[in-house]
């Protein structure tokens, strides 16, 4: 892994999907990138879940799509450890799966939910605990973080389409619009 | 409408010394030496408020690496600040440019008289209290800290190669 480290270099890390670095659905030739800063237990975003998972139906290979982490931990007392979580089962090849689960339950993101969550999806839920509680995941999350800032992220969720923020509204139909304009 | 009356890079920031809280005083030339971030609102409470005090209260420690200080400042009350700001859980001042009502503001040309509140306003003031950058954002819009953050970065190379 050749994944940036300091701080100068989250400064670099473009607001498109980056091959060995970022967590991406759909194909590397796909026209359309999107890609969402989230936080798992933004409602903003929670509310954004289903219809990015709508959109990725509606556009299929044509949409390439990564999720970054954003959490607002001041707002947000177990978003931090819920990005970390994500993480750490991408670790053992299920950060999709634990994405979506943390989506679908995010009024229970406390750390035994997310060792249950690892449990389910037949993760060690031992290791992923321990590298949540050491924070092992901790710099990802941050440099994660610090592209968005970088970026131009103004809260949760901050869409980007091939590299250019979104500023339009989250409904299904508005952000399909935005994308399919990117196919011509 | 246009935006054209924010003081301009290079010019001498305006001292000023308002309350954070009931009880405590915060004077710009207090922090002389390192660069100040001045974030202008338009009041506590509003939802977009919100959001950009929240979004700079998340990454204090990316305002630390530069050495500077963030400063929120808008013409709500002492008391209003400080409700809003236990409410956010906020880790930097919110200055009150309460009495009398936007002289700071105005001092920065960010006053907007029909609404009687800051422009969204942004200053980077650097360790000399100059004026580095500054920018008035749409009043509805967020505008994140990609812009702060240049300008810092901007003016830690500036120091470094005097």
């Amino acid at each position: 892994m050749n994944r940036p480290r300091t701080h100068h270099s989250a400064k670099e890390i473009a607001a498109v999907p980056i091959e060995g670095r970022d967590h991406i659905q759909g194909p590397i030739d796909a026209p359309i990138a999107l890609v969402e800063y989230g936080d798992y237990q933004c409602p903003h975003c929670g509310a954004a879940y289903p219809i990015v998972k709508a959109l990725q139906k509606r556009l299929g290979k044509h949409l390439r799509f990564a999720f970054r982490n954003f959490p607002l931990s001041e707002s947000h007392e177990f978003a931090e450890h819920a990005a970390e979580a994500a993480e750490a089962a991408a670790d053992q090849g299920k950060f999709w799966e634990m994405h979506d689960l943390l989506f679908e339950n995010q009024d229970a993101l406390d750390d035994d939910s997310l060792a249950n969550y690892a449990t389910d999806l037949g993760l060690d839920s031992i290791r992923l605990k321990r590298e949540v509680m050491s924070g092992s995941r901790a710099e990802r999350v941050r440099e994660d973080f610090r592209s968005g800032l970088r970026n131009g992220v103004n809260g949760t969720p901050t869409f980007f389409i091939n590299g250019e923020r979104y500023d339009g509204a989250f409904d299904f139909e508005a952000i399909l619009a935005a994308l399919s304009n990117k196919t011509m | 409408m246009h935006h054209s009356s924010a003081l301009p890079p290079s010019s001498l920031a305006p001292d000023f010394s308002l309350h954070s809280t009931p009880d405590q005083l915060v004077r710009l030339s207090d922090f002389r030496g390192r660069p100040v971030v001045l974030a202008f609102y338009p009041a506590d409470w509003s939802p977009v408020c919100g959001d950009q005090m929240a979004l700079y209260n998340e990454m204090l420690a990316e305002f630390t690496e530069y050495g500077a200080e963030l400063i929120g400042i808008s013409v709500d009350g002492p008391w209003c600040h400080t409700a809003f700001s236990q409410a956010r859980k906020l880790h930097f001042p919110l200055l009150a440019d309460f009495e009398p009502k936007g002289e700071v503001a105005r001092k920065y040309g960010v006053y907007r008289a029909d609404e009687g509140t800051s422009e969204r306003a942004l200053f980077v003031i650097d360790g000399n209290g100059r004026i580095h950058w500054s920018y008035v954002s749409p009043i509805g819009v967020n505008p994140g800290a990609d812009g702060i953050l240049k300008a810092l970065e901007d003016l830690q190379q500036k120091e470094e190669t005097p």
